[in-house]
């Protein structure tokens, strides 16, 4: 036994988790190794101390032994830290002074030897212990929280997020970076299972969208910059300059039509068409302003031309207009930033996109389209023509971990089952081919959808991925396999649709860089549980929709939308949020006032006090990342709760 | 007629030769065909590459060695250059080839062949097919 | 007059003997000698795929070392197979200390230890990056004359992505070449698969059908000739077209040129009668000069 040095009364706690834990620490060896610590007043293990009984039994221990020090060994902090600190608290504990040891994931889990196991797991229990002997009760610190929403991007997810905090009463301001809002749902021609028009069901939320009067709308616009946490958000928003003054623009359409320049290719039906370089995306667009593309206007090009200012009724035309830059505070963010297709371009068996009639779904989706430059008859790229015989690709560049892109992207199995429909009704003595490698039709609908297809509308499936697409005269020949009935298979196409893998929206690393959140391997936005926390972020605050976060289909993202929408008005429910109170304390005594942690703090969090001349901590802005601690050269910056002595204790605990 | 397969057989030693040779874990294919869609001497083999794969998943390895695809093979690697799971399945058929050569069952057997056909091959031709046909 | 080490192996020495004396000859028209290995030997021709078979890297490392003795740190080569061959069992030897160590125990009585430094080259990506198809172009003395050459590379020096000299799915090389002599070029989905290769013996009927596909593609786009640029792919896509009509009484022969054949001829070398001897198909009657 060891002697009491101080007047600590510590409880240690063991789970067992189940099998995870008990399976590879003798954890009743733990309990009668730190039952011999004259500090440690009560010492148990229990099967899931996480469960009701088991915080039960907690709670009882500390009242009865009257604890002042509380080690849980048990699984990760990211999972039940807040559990037990709260369990802390509601037992008259201040939760700071409980912690996890984690002896699941850094010691259970990764290890099969049960002795080896056991003699970790105690090293790890034995450092938290050290800590607790010295961690302070603290408060957290208290953060009024701006009541209002930042909402970036605006396709269907972020349409859908806006309005529903809108709806709750909540201001929110919506960011788009493109010229109209809608996204890519705007371009699609008909939706699965169901093929209602995408337009009909999109558009009307567009009008509730700009006629909103909880909704600030800035197309055209990126952030700029990001400062601040959560409740309380500084956001720097970039408003491109479109060239037109917008009071001023009635949306008449006559610049449009009058300009000259042609050339450019349409972004709307994914580079089908050219547009002028004065252009409204599409009709039903919102707002319905044009903007003039600098790089194809011949005023900026060649100091020539300025038809769409003189044929401009209401003289809106701007051509001196410059960027404008707004400053707005929120307290909750949502990112929505969508998504693009792998280029064909990159598709070395397929051509590299050097053929015209080989195209990706979206590009598909406008030949469909009523709005689209065939106005709804599907008509190849290259010359025209009806194509006859329509073969579609899936998995082009998804599933393929050598060359393009791992993951599965989700819904092209019932996109291309809705293409090859769409095509037959539009060409009934049309040939439709799908080559897939297995179909992927979980959801409401979805397989009963891809049996029509098949059995009703004469599409044929075909199992195997193509090896190669090339052209021969006018068509595209495909050679494929059917792995079913093990034969080599080729089909001479007119037109050939690659089901190209989806991405995170092309540029939206440098967002991401602004707003402090991570990504996972492929530049999609990591959620902070894939189970239990799916539409937040690990920066608290900000929460996330749609395709930004990985492929998924409008349902869903709209069902995502609705949740992350539903996080952020709590989190503006509520009149103050509480912030983490480990952060960064100055000792006055030792502080120089060197201002190296003034350089350090990446989140403006320290500065001078001009009085004593010595740097001071904002706690509201104080993250406790811990870069000043590290940087201070005098130890005058100290860690609540990580403080210098106590890693000293916890690294001899380790090293014994 | 039913075959009769069991994890025994499929993870047997002749598996774990394999794995050796070839350095290569066919089980990472998931059967997407593309090896089968490229190969352009498939039309003369019993089995398809990807079927090869197939078959050696699960277990009807005697199938794959008594069949003709391997000898077929023409080591061109249409297959290595697009395969999704970075298998290199020329490695596979050279390793079926191995296996069968090392037991001392040559593929090629030159007296068969006419003098006159032997005497106009080039020798990179000659070289080539003994090193890949014979043990 | 620069030299560089060359490494000739088998065929360029016998059958196709064309190919080598074509080359050697062009490469003194840009002041380059090739400057043929004292001594050499067979390089293997094809790369064992086996992890446990390190016997089959041990020629194609001597010839390496043969290098080294000529003080040289870089070796040419024609022939695509060569090429394949000796830049893989290099690379293996040099990703992997304990393959070097084994095969230079085993080579104890060599001079020198190898240790994987020699560069493989292979004349093609040097005419390109190094004489530059413009500088070609420049130079030539009797043009293609606007001649359709389908091209055909084959397989070994695209694939695998460790040794691939051009794009693997879309080279355009030998186009280029072709366009720098003179000549027009059309596309065909064959260029880039195999002829069949080894199996031209014993296996007979393999060819035929691939020179069947690959003769009759390039003639549906328009060729008049094939070029290629590996010994087997040429021997095969030219001797086997007489089996080839033997089966398919249509089919109409096309003559088929090594690379350097036709880089010779641009360069105003003659087409000695030595060389169309070792074709079947008459090579010379596309010419139109």
């Amino acid at each position: 036994m060891t002697e009491n040095k101080n007047d600590k009364k510590i409880g240690v706690f063991v789970c067992h988790c189940g099998i995870n834990i008990a399976s590879t620490v003798d954890v009743d060896k733990l309990v009668e190794e730190f039952s011999k610590y004259s500090d440690v007043s009560h010492t148990e293990n229990y099967k899931y101390m996480c469960s009701d009984p088991g915080q039960k039994l907690i709670s009882a221990a500390i009242k009865k032994h009257k604890l002042n020090g509380l080690v849980i060994a048990c699984c990760s902090p990211t999972l039940h830290e807040n559990t037990f600190r709260r369990l802390s608290e509601n037992s008259g504990l201040n939760a700071y002074l409980c912690e996890i040891a984690n002896i699941r994931e850094q010691c259970s889990w990764v290890h099969e030897d049960k002795t080896e196991g056991t003699k970790k797991a105690i090293k790890i229990v034995k450092t938290i212990v050290e800590k607790v002997r010295k961690n302070e009760s603290l408060t957290p610190v208290e953060v009024p929280v701006t009541k209002k929403a930042l909402v970036i991007g605006a396709g269907i997810a972020g349409m859908q997020a806006a309005l529903d905090i809108a709806d709750a009463g909540k201001k929110v301001i919506l960011v788009e970076k493109s010229p109209s809002i809608g996204g890519h749902m705007a371009q699609l021609s008909e939706t699965f299972p169901t093929l209602d028009c995408s337009q009909c069901i999109l558009t009307p939320k567009m009008v509730d969208v700009a006629q909103n009067p909880n909704i600030t709308l800035y197309t055209y616009s990126e952030i700029e910059d990001l400062e601040g946490c959560v409740g309380n958000f500084k956001v720097k928003i970039r408003k491109k300059a479109r060239y037109i003054d917008e009071e001023l623009c009635t949306g008449c359409g006559i610049c449009v039509n009058k300009c000259p320049s042609k050339k450019a290719l349409d972004e709307f039906n994914v580079e089908l068409t050219t547009r002028p370089a004065i252009y409204v995306p599409f009709p039903q667009a919102v707002p319905n302003i044009p903007v003039i593309d600098k790089e194809n206007c011949l005023f900026f090009q060649k100091d020539a031309c300025r038809i769409c200012e003189k044929v401009c009724g209401p003289k809106a035309i701007r051509f001196d207009q410059e960027d404008e830059f707004i400053e707005e505070e929120v307290g909750a963010i949502v990112v929505a930033t969508g998504y693009d297709l792998l280029p064909i371009t990159e598709m070395r068996e397929y051509g590299y996109g050097k053929y015209k009639d080989v195209i990706n779904g979206l590009q598909f989706e406008r030949l469909l389209s009523a709005s689209g430059p065939t106005e709804g008859e599907v008509r190849r790229p290259s010359d025209s023509k009806i194509p006859k015989d329509v073969v579609f690709i899936q998995c082009s560049g998804s599933r393929n971990p050598e060359y393009y892109k791992s993951y599965c992207s989700k819904i092209c199995c019932m996109y291309a089952s809705k293409h090859a429909m769409l095509y037959k009704h539009r060409v009934p003595d049309g040939h439709s081919y799908i080559f897939y490698i297995d179909i992927r039709s979980g959801g409401k609908g979805y397989e009963e959808f891809v049996q029509r297809a098949q059995e009703e509308e004469n599409v044929v499936y075909l199992r195997g991925r193509p090896a190669k697409v090339y052209q021969e005269g006018d068509k595209m020949v495909v050679w494929g396999v059917d792995t079913l009935s093990g034969q080599q298979i080729t089909i001479k196409a007119d037109l050939v649709v690659l089901a190209q893998a989806i991405i995170p929206r092309n540029g939206v690393e440098e967002l991401i860089k602004k707003l402090k959140i991570q990504t996972d391997e492929h530049g999609f936005l990591s959620e902070a549980h894939p189970k239990l926390r799916p539409v937040e972020t690990n920066t608290s605050g900000i929460f996330l929709a749609g395709c930004a976060q990985a492929p998924r289909d409008i349902p869903e993202t709209v069902a995502q939308a609705s949740g992350s929408a539903a996080k952020a008005l709590t989190l503006l429910s509520i009149d103050k949020i509480h912030h983490l109170p480990i952060v960064a304390t100055v000792d006055e005594d030792l502080c120089s006032g060197c201002e190296i942690c003034i350089g350090t703090c990446p989140y403006s969090a320290r500065e001078i006090d001009e009085e004593k001349k010595i740097a001071i901590v904002n706690e509201v802005l104080c993250e406790g990342c811990g870069s000043c601690v590290s940087a201070c050269p005098s130890s005058a910056s100290q860690q609540k709760n990580f403080t210098d002595g106590q890693f000293e204790e916890m690294i001899k605990a380790i090293l014994e | 007629m039913q075959k009769e397969i069991s994890t025994k057989k499929i993870f047997s030693k002749l598996l774990e030769k394999f794995e050796t040779i070839s350095g290569e874990n066919t089980f990472n294919c998931y059967q997407c065909g593309c090896c089968s869609a490229a190969c352009p001497v498939a039309s003369e083999m019993d089995l398809l590459p990807s079927q090869v794969m197939r078959y050696i998943q699960i277990g009807l390895t005697d199938e794959v060695l008594n069949g003709n695809t391997m000898w077929i093979c023409a080591t061109c690697y249409a297959c290595q250059a697009r395969c999704p799971r970075g298998i290199d399945i020329a490695t596979v058929m050279e390793t079926l080839r191995q296996i069968k050569l090392r037991k001392n069952e040559d593929w090629t057997v030159l007296g068969k062949i006419d003098v006159d056909e032997l005497n106009k091959l080039p020798p990179i031709a000659l070289i080539s097919n003994l090193r890949k046909m014979t043990g | 007059m620069k030299k560089i080490a060359y490494y000739p192996g088998c065929t360029l020495k016998t059958t196709a003997a064309n190919f080598e004396e074509s080359a050697i000859e062009s490469m003194k028209k840009f002041d380059i000698e090739l400057e043929e290995l004292d001594r050499w030997n067979c390089c293997g021709t094809v790369f064992s795929l086996a992890t446990d078979d390190l016997m089959h890297h041990i020629a194609a490392i001597r010839n390496l070392i043969r290098v080294k003795e000529e003080k040289s740190n870089q070796v040419m080569t024609l022939c695509a197979m060569c090429y394949n061959t000796l830049k893989r069992s290099n690379q293996r030897v040099k990703s992997n200390q304990e393959d070097l160590d084994k095969i230079n125990d085993f080579m104890y009585k060599e001079d020198l230890n190898y240790n994987a430094d020699v560069d493989v080259l292979h004349l093609l990506p040097y005419l390109r990056d190094e004489i530059t198809f413009s500088k070609i172009a420049k130079r030539v003395k009797k043009s293609l004359n606007d001649i359709k050459f389908s091209a055909f590379y084959g397989c070994t020096l695209l694939r695998p992505k460790e040794i691939q000299i051009d794009d693997p799915f879309m080279p355009t090389i030998l186009e280029n070449l072709i366009t720098a002599l003179g000549g027009e070029t059309v596309e065909t989905p064959y260029a880039i698969e195999c002829c069949g290769a080894y199996q031209t013996v014993n296996q007979v009927d393999v060819v035929v059908e691939r020179t069947k596909v690959i003769i009759d593609g390039a003639r549906n786009q328009g060729a008049e000739a094939i070029v290629t640029s590996c010994p087997l792919c040429a021997f095969n896509l030219d001797h086997r077209q007489k089996e080839t009509k033997k089966k398919y009484s249509k089919f109409i022969e096309m003559p088929v040129f090594y690379f350097t054949e036709l880089l010779a001829y641009g360069l105003g070398i003659e087409f000695k009668k030595e060389w169309k001897d070792l074709h079947y198909v008459d090579p010379l009657s596309i010419f139109k000069n």
